[in-house]
């Protein structure tokens, strides 16, 4: 795809690139590497372990195992709540684009209110009725990214579903579905990918707070936002069982907005390329 | 590239021509523009002057760099170019070695510009009156409040448009594409400025408008001596209001003369093709050009049109002819221009063909229709018969109501009433409710071969589409018959493996009428499909439609706002204003004797070459 080819040629992209790829080969490869088991104790609490030079954390388990260990969940949720919400999203959106009618206006309405709910919110909603359980963690997460994409995909698809070959394929008595999947979904599959990428840092930046507020991974088994609220009350004395989830969000969450902006800016650019 | 630069153009050489009535007001001095800085030109070797009070008109297919010249006579460039050689002096003064802060002030006082598309140009959220006195503000601040409005009435006297309160605090939404073209003349006229650029200001207007445009041109240039140049695609559109003419072919100004000369004798091949491919009252021929003309980076070593051209020699291939004087004012870079203007390897353009049998059958009955988008009423009792093998052209201005007939008969249209059958079978409304077998028979092309095609698929895949549907083709079977599709439109099957941005506009209306026909259809419906056409692809389009039709007896709807095209394509045609059919018979008795009063006016105001141009062209 030409889109990816391009964005590419940015030094920006590159480095975004880099980023992600560290912090996830960190939470992918970690549980491999960790040195300790990551739920056993090896010390006294906020002390030096054996296994690294980090230390331990409030139970005195091995920092530096942990944080290996506790990235692939949250990593994960926020891919597939991301992959399903933009999925989903994009049914709505085009859906909506294609019929334009009143029923079109109605699915849009109805987007527009979960759109109001904030989505920390519409997520704890959920989560404190129902429980912690992961597969509901990453559902709610894509429920509460759909919305949000549904909105740029109609916009996107708006201006599709006007052009001449959209209705050249209607005069063939080709099916809907057919319309909208192989006529109008690879033509707004570049703004789309622009979304996709954003929505993927709030993802992670939401699933984080939510296992930040305990309704991740459960104990004793490790994950990043967790391990930032069990031991952020000797942060100013063991700084490092924060320090490094933090570290880790952060970096991959700029990592995934700079890629973001440079699909947004590729597309802009050929879109003045093709002007002049 | 430097081979072909000519050492004899220069500055004193051009000073001799005696026909220039005065010092020019414009004077272009070899000048060459390229694409950034890859050494491809996208013109080169331009030599040209404009004298105040006349008109040149600039003539050229797209590609051919008519607006970067237009645009470098405002000392302008588009993104992505660069002007790297020559001169444009504006009243002896080089424009394009004055700074940024001096040419703006040039800008709006000195040149002024009048953009293709009004719409775009002019700023939709401020008033008519805010705009035309903010010009007025910017190049003339002494001027008092007073003076200003007096001034704006003036302006607008002078385009026929009102100068009431009421006009000037219209919004531009609120104004036909007409009067804002008008608007647009205003303000480019505003501070009386030496030379003015048109940029193809009438097309998107209808004849009548476009008519009275040119008229307001030709005149205020006349009588305030601008120089202006019009540039434009169209050489019958120029032929009323230009005082001389100049034809760009692939960044090179091939022919300059005056007008008359050009139309009477134009000693440049190409000039003469594009004459040929305009069409005419009269119902003759239309002479396409075949192939395409070579893009910047890949022109060859000698005259760019030699491989069009039908009396090209030896030395056409191997080196660009210099500018050759014809007559006093009259220059053409051709090396057999002798031969050319003479006409002797010309091939006769032919004369209307009578007009092909016509059976009775009636394959599309259309009986008191009327359509509506939601309150609104659009057409008025449209009844017409279509018959196998027969073209039927209707013809109509914007807002007509023409594409709202043709999109009611293949039923993307649906909020209508009234009878419609198709072969004697009535017609479902709208497309969905319609079965496959009419679905397959009835074909629509689309005026914006653009937008006709998926962009994300390739031509192959485009093709495909229909005769997967309507055959269950695949694999090697469905592969030979695209194949077979792009040939029949003269299109090679390698295309098929090519994206539509890949092609030109022509190429895409081929592929497009390509899978139209792949289809096999009893009716097809062609929706202004030459509009967004240079006129030599027209020209061609319409010839391979004919002969289609003729081969494939296939019965036709040809919807148009060019009514001098529809002779050269149709048997019988319908005239249409204001959604009611004024007028229906046999193509050559309406255009000889036209009955209704607006097919006259129609006919009065379409852009034709003169009549005694063609007779030197026709012997």
């Amino acid at each position: 795809m030409s889109l990816m080819r391009q964005t590419l040629k940015q030094t920006r992209a590159r480095v975004s690139l880099v980023l992600i790829a560290g912090v996830v080969l960190v939470a992918v490869l970690g549980p491999y590497l960790a040195l300790a088991p990551p739920n056993d104790f090896v010390g006294p609490p906020f002390q030096g372990s054996p296994y690294s030079p980090f230390g331990t954390d409030l139970l005195g388990r091995d920092v530096l195992s942990r944080f290996l260990s506790g990235g692939l969940s949250i990593l994960l949720i926020a891919l597939i709540a991301t992959t399903l919400g933009v999925a989903l999203g994009t049914m709505i959106g085009t859906t909506a684009a294609y019929l334009r009618s009143r029923s079109g206006d109605l699915i849009m309405r109805a987007n527009d209110v979960l759109l109001a709910f904030p989505m920390i919110v519409f997520a704890l909603l959920i989560i404190s009725i129902l429980g912690p359980k992961p597969w509901l963690l990453t559902l709610t997460v894509a429920l509460g990214t759909a919305p949000r994409v549904a909105r740029l995909a109609r916009s996107a698809a708006l201006e599709v579903v006007d052009r001449e070959f959209i209705k050249v394929s209607e005069l063939f008595g080709e099916s809907r579905y057919a319309i909208l999947w192989r006529e109008l979904l690879p033509n707004i599959a570049s703004p789309l990918l622009v979304e996709a990428s954003l929505r993927l840092t709030y993802s992670i930046g939401v699933v984080a707070s939510l296992s930040y507020l305990g309704f991740g991974t459960q104990p004793p088994d490790p994950d990043w936002g967790r391990m930032i609220s069990e031991n952020q009350s000797a942060v100013s004395i063991q700084p490092w069982p924060v320090l490094m989830p933090v570290i880790a969000i952060a970096v991959l969450t700029i990592g995934t907005n700079i890629l973001a902006d440079c699909f947004l800016r590729t597309l802009v650019g050929i879109e003045r390329g093709k002007d002049s | 590239m430097d081979m072909a630069r000519n050492p004899n153009i220069t500055p004193e050489r051009r000073k001799k021509s005696p026909l220039e009535p005065e010092t020019p007001v414009v004077d272009v001095c070899d000048l060459r523009i390229e694409i950034g800085n890859s050494g491809y030109d996208i013109i080169d070797e331009v030599e040209l002057t404009i004298a105040s009070g006349e008109v040149l008109a600039l003539v050229g297919e797209s590609g051919s760099g008519k607006t970067t010249l237009g645009l470098a006579i405002l000392g302008y460039t588009r993104r992505g170019a660069s002007i790297v050689k020559g001169k444009v002096r504006l009243q002896g003064r080089d424009i394009l070695a004055v700074g940024d802060e001096e040419l703006r002030s040039l800008w709006g006082s000195q040149i002024s510009y009048v953009p293709q598309d009004p719409r775009a140009a002019i700023n939709p959220a401020l008033t008519i009156g805010t705009q035309l006195e903010e010009i007025l503000i910017a190049h003339l601040p002494q001027q008092s409040r007073d003076e200003r409005h007096a001034r704006i009435a003036e302006m607008l006297d002078e385009v026929l448009l009102p100068h009431g309160e009421e006009f000037l605090s219209r919004y531009p939404h609120q104004l036909s594409g007409g009067q804002l073209q008008r608007v647009g003349l205003a303000m480019a006229f505003a501070c009386r400025p030496r030379v003015i650029v048109f940029d193809e200001p009438t097309t998107g207007l209808d004849v009548t408008t476009q008519n009275h445009i040119l008229e307001t041109i030709r005149r205020l240039c006349s009588e305030y001596r601008v120089a202006g140049l019009y540039v434009t695609h169209d050489l019958a559109v120029v032929s009323s209001i230009a005082t001389r003419v100049g034809v760009m072919y692939a960044g090179r100004l091939v022919e300059v003369g005056p007008s008359g000369a050009i139309f009477k004798s134009a000693s440049h091949p190409y000039t003469r093709r594009l004459i040929q491919a305009a069409p005419e009252a009269d119902g003759r021929e239309l002479v396409g050009i075949q192939g395409s003309a070579p893009r910047p980076g890949s022109r060859p070593r000698g005259c760019f049109f030699s491989a069009r051209c039908d009396y090209a020699v030896e030395r056409c291939i191997k080196e660009f002819p210099e500018v050759e004087l014809v007559d006093v004012g009259h220059d053409v870079r051709c090396f057999r221009h002798l031969e050319v203007s003479a006409g002797l390897n010309e091939r006769p353009r032919p004369a209307s063909r009578p007009p092909g049998l016509v059976s009775d059958d009636v394959v599309l009955n259309v009986s008191g229709l009327e359509a509506a988008y939601g309150k609104h009423v659009v057409l008025h009792d449209i009844s017409l018969q279509v018959h196998s093998q027969e073209c039927l052209a209707i013809v109509g201005e914007s807002g007509s109501g023409k594409s709202t007939l043709s999109q009611c008969i293949v039923g993307l249209h649906s909020q209508f009433t009234g009878k419609l059958t198709f072969k004697g079978n009535p017609l479902a409304n709208s497309v969905r409710d319609r079965g496959r077998e009419v679905l397959r028979q009835v074909q629509y092309i689309f005026q914006n071969p653009y937008g006709s095609l998926n962009p994300r698929r390739t031509i192959g895949q485009n093709v495909a589409q229909p005769l997967k549907l309507f055959y269950g083709l695949s694999g090697g079977q469905l592969e030979k018959r695209i194949a077979e599709e792009l040939e029949r439109v003269s299109l090679s099957s390698s295309t098929m493996r090519r994206y539509p941005d890949e092609l030109s506009g022509g190429e895409r209306q081929r592929v497009a009428i390509a899978r139209a026909l792949a289809c096999k259809p009893a009716l097809l419906i062609c929706d202004e499909i030459t509009s967004a056409l240079d006129v030599s692809v027209q020209a061609a389009i319409i010839d391979l439609l004919r002969s289609l039709q003729r081969d494939l007896g296939l019965a036709m709807l040809f919807v148009t706002h060019n009514l001098p095209l529809v002779s050269t394509i149709a048997q019988r045609l319908a005239v249409m204003t204001e959604g009611r059919i004024v007028e229906t018979g046999d193509t050559r008795t309406v255009m000889a004797e036209p009955a209704a009063e607006y097919t006259r006016m129609l006919l009065a105001n379409s852009p034709i070459i003169g009549s005694d141009t063609k007779q030197r062209l026709n012997p």
